[in-house]
């Protein structure tokens, strides 16, 4: 303090223009600094904070005992003279809490569905590669990204599906085994990889100058928006075998990855549409002075800033598609939330929902706080204005 | 300032750019009305006249920014029609600078310059640095090529426009405002850029309003109004005895500043 002081008294006897920078008070800044700015600025703010923490005490205790210790984690020992008998609810009665035991001696299913319990080894293959592929895409420590994208959407979803279908010397899994987190991650991962240069290439065509593929965009991206996924979905399902001829048949997971691939395709072009919108004419103008040919102008100039203005929107799609496709279930399909869903409805696990769907909220909210989290992170690497460096 | 035109090369007798009879209107505006104008190899034009004169949708009719709708223009002995090979042939040989430099904003300043010359002219990206770094240093900023365009002042986004311009070794330069968005302290720093090449030889049109330019390198000094080119004359003679009482009253409003 007394510092600082000197120092502005210093301040007032220098000569104007050669006064220095000085740190500002020491009240401004660390911990109580913090707190007067954030929590307590004013009567009314200071009231907030004192609600805040009443309302964080009335929920975060209960839960925590319920969640972590009051909750079953083991199978309890058998008690004298009871048969042996599979893990079930009534383990968990001696405790008031969460019965975790239910998610763990269901886990593989809610992994794998149905899909044999032999061969799952080749979806814990395609499990690891994708894990590592995705890894090696979004790091910015791995430099070569060129082979990897090739053989990541090259190549990757035909070795994936070899893997998943089998064929060619693997034994066939029919796709109604399919299931659980396995299947959310496939619909989930092919409609956002999809539904993207889908929604670019309908945003294009929305603002195109050619009247026959403008129409056709709008067309297409007015009918999609104003129906909900569920009725696109009972009509890929039920409708869609009506327009194709007789004795092809297409199989039903096709179907509905194709209705969620263009539900959101629709939804991702408008928000395209918005980012397209916000560059300026200049930015058009100037390239096309140059020469530039409408694709080359589109993929080097327009798309890069108008994706990347658009990438909270597109983030945001991509999360709200993945919390879509547990609208599957409607269809028949056991995805993660509805395989977990049937689990609890086991005879030997009635009683166990809460458990099942907290197990499920939590898994989901990982997926896509991690996404949201690399959404920022990329919009601020791609910055290149006043702020960088 | 009437002996710096002389450092300046005289143009050629060769045409370069001919507007004959163009008209061009927005909607029921009336915007250029009969628009006649030949350039000559070599040769530096100085457009001038109020806002919403039309002398900025000239020059942009001249690369096909804007369309017109009667008249013909010959750019280079390519006539602008609705075929977009022509019109591509065209830009490539006809270099534009903007009154808000549209350089791009996520490209670094030397991927700017070279994004052109690699994509239209297919030239090698060493090559195409290269040639980047010789206008870079021609426009005095060669230490700014890894930074971004939101980095640099006004007065170095639009020298970096310039030089990018300048890359595709255009056969005309247009430029529509070059220093209406700058600080004063940055015009300066623009013009000279553009004098030194107006002495270069380049084949200039530019739209401005700053007549000590117009006296250092014009040949021609074209004023417009309503859509019109009312008068043209030598920068000399121009500023001495203009005509027109519009001409004069417009001279009036703007030297007096």
């Amino acid at each position: 303090m007394s510092d600082t002081t000197a120092n502005n008294n210093l301040n007032s006897e220098m000569e104007p223009g050669v006064r220095p920078s000085l740190p500002p008070p020491t009240t401004e800044t660390g911990i109580i600094g913090w707190m007067r700015h954030n929590l307590f600025s004013s009567w009314s703010n200071a009231l907030l904070t004192v609600l805040a923490l009443y309302l964080l005490y009335l929920v975060v205790p209960p839960f925590l005992s319920w969640a972590v210790i009051d909750a079953t984690w083991k199978v309890p020992p058998l008690a004298a003279g009871a048969e042996d008998h599979p893990p079930q609810f009534g383990d968990c009665r001696a405790n008031a809490g969460a019965c975790w035991i239910f998610v763990e001696a269901r886990l593989p299913q809610f992994i794998f569905g149905f899909y044999p319990v032999e061969q799952r080894w080749r979806v814990d293959i395609v499990f690891v590669i994708l894990a590592v592929s995705v890894f090696g895409l979004l790091s910015e420590r791995i430099k070569q990204k060129k082979h990897l994208a090739i053989f990541f959407f090259a190549i990757f979803p035909f070795l994936a599906f070899w893997l998943l279908y089998g064929g060619l010397g693997l034994e066939v899994v029919e796709t109604r085994l399919w299931g659980g987190f396995m299947l959310t991650l496939i619909l989930s991962g092919i409609g956002i990889v999809f539904s993207l240069p889908l929604g670019v290439l309908l945003a294009l065509g929305r603002r195109s100058d050619l009247p026959v593929v403008h129409l056709l965009s709008v067309v297409l991206i007015e009918f999609v928006r104003g129906v909900p996924l569920i009725t696109i979905l009972f009509m890929a399902n039920v409708m869609l075998p009506f327009f194709l001829p007789p004795g092809i048949e297409v199989n039903v997971l096709l179907r509905v990855l194709l209705g969620v691939t263009i539900f959101a395709a629709a939804y991702m072009a408008e928000v395209v549409r918005g980012g397209l919108q916000a560059l300026p004419k200049g930015q058009y103008e100037g390239a096309m002075a140059m020469g530039l040919g409408y694709w080359q102008l589109m993929r080097l100039i327009i798309l890069p800033q108008a994706l990347r203005i658009a990438i909270p929107g597109i983030v945001n799609n991509f999360i709200s598609l993945t919390q879509d496709t547990t609208l599957v279930a409607i269809v028949g399909l056991y995805d993660f939330l509805n395989i977990v869903r049937a689990g609890s409805r086991d005879t030997n696990w009635l009683g166990t929902e809460v458990e099942g769907y907290a197990f499920c909220a939590m898994v989901y909210w990982i997926f896509c706080f991690a996404m949201s989290r690399y959404s920022m992170y990329l919009e601020r690497k791609l910055h290149t204005g006043h702020k960088k460096r | 300032m009437a002996q710096a035109a002389q450092n300046v090369p005289a143009p050629s007798d060769q045409p370069m750019i001919e507007l004959s009879a163009v008209n061009k209107w927005y909607g029921q505006f009336h915007v250029l009305k009969d628009i006649n104008l030949t350039v000559y190899s070599g040769e530096r034009i100085v457009v001038c006249g109020p806002s919403g004169s039309g002398k900025s949708t000239m020059i942009r009719c001249i690369n096909r920014l804007e369309e017109h709708q009667k008249g013909r223009i010959v750019v280079d002995g390519a006539e602008l029609t609705h075929d977009l090979k022509k019109i591509e042939q065209v830009r490539r040989e006809v270099g534009m600078v903007f009154q808000h430099f549209n350089l791009f904003p996520h490209l670094t300043v030397l991927e700017n310059l070279t994004l052109a010359p690699i994509w239209v002219r297919k030239m090698p990206k060493k090559e195409a640095e290269e040639v980047a770094m010789t206008y870079l240093k021609r426009v005095k900023i060669p230490e700014q090529a890894a930074k971004y365009p939101g980095q640099l002042s006004g007065g170095q986004q639009q020298r970096v426009a310039i030089a990018r311009s300048l890359c595709m070794n255009p056969k005309v330069m247009l430029f529509d405002e070059p220093t209406s968005a700058l600080d004063p302290e940055m015009i300066k720093e623009v013009l000279d850029v553009m004098i030194e090449l107006a002495k270069s030889g380049m084949t200039m049109i530019c739209v401005t309003h700053e007549m000590g330019f117009a006296r250092t390198v014009a040949n021609r000094v074209i004023f417009m109004d309503r859509g019109e080119i009312i008068e043209q004359n030598e920068p000399e003679e121009f500023f001495k005895n203009p005509k027109s009482e519009r001409t004069r009253l417009f001279l009036s409003q703007i030297l007096h500043h």
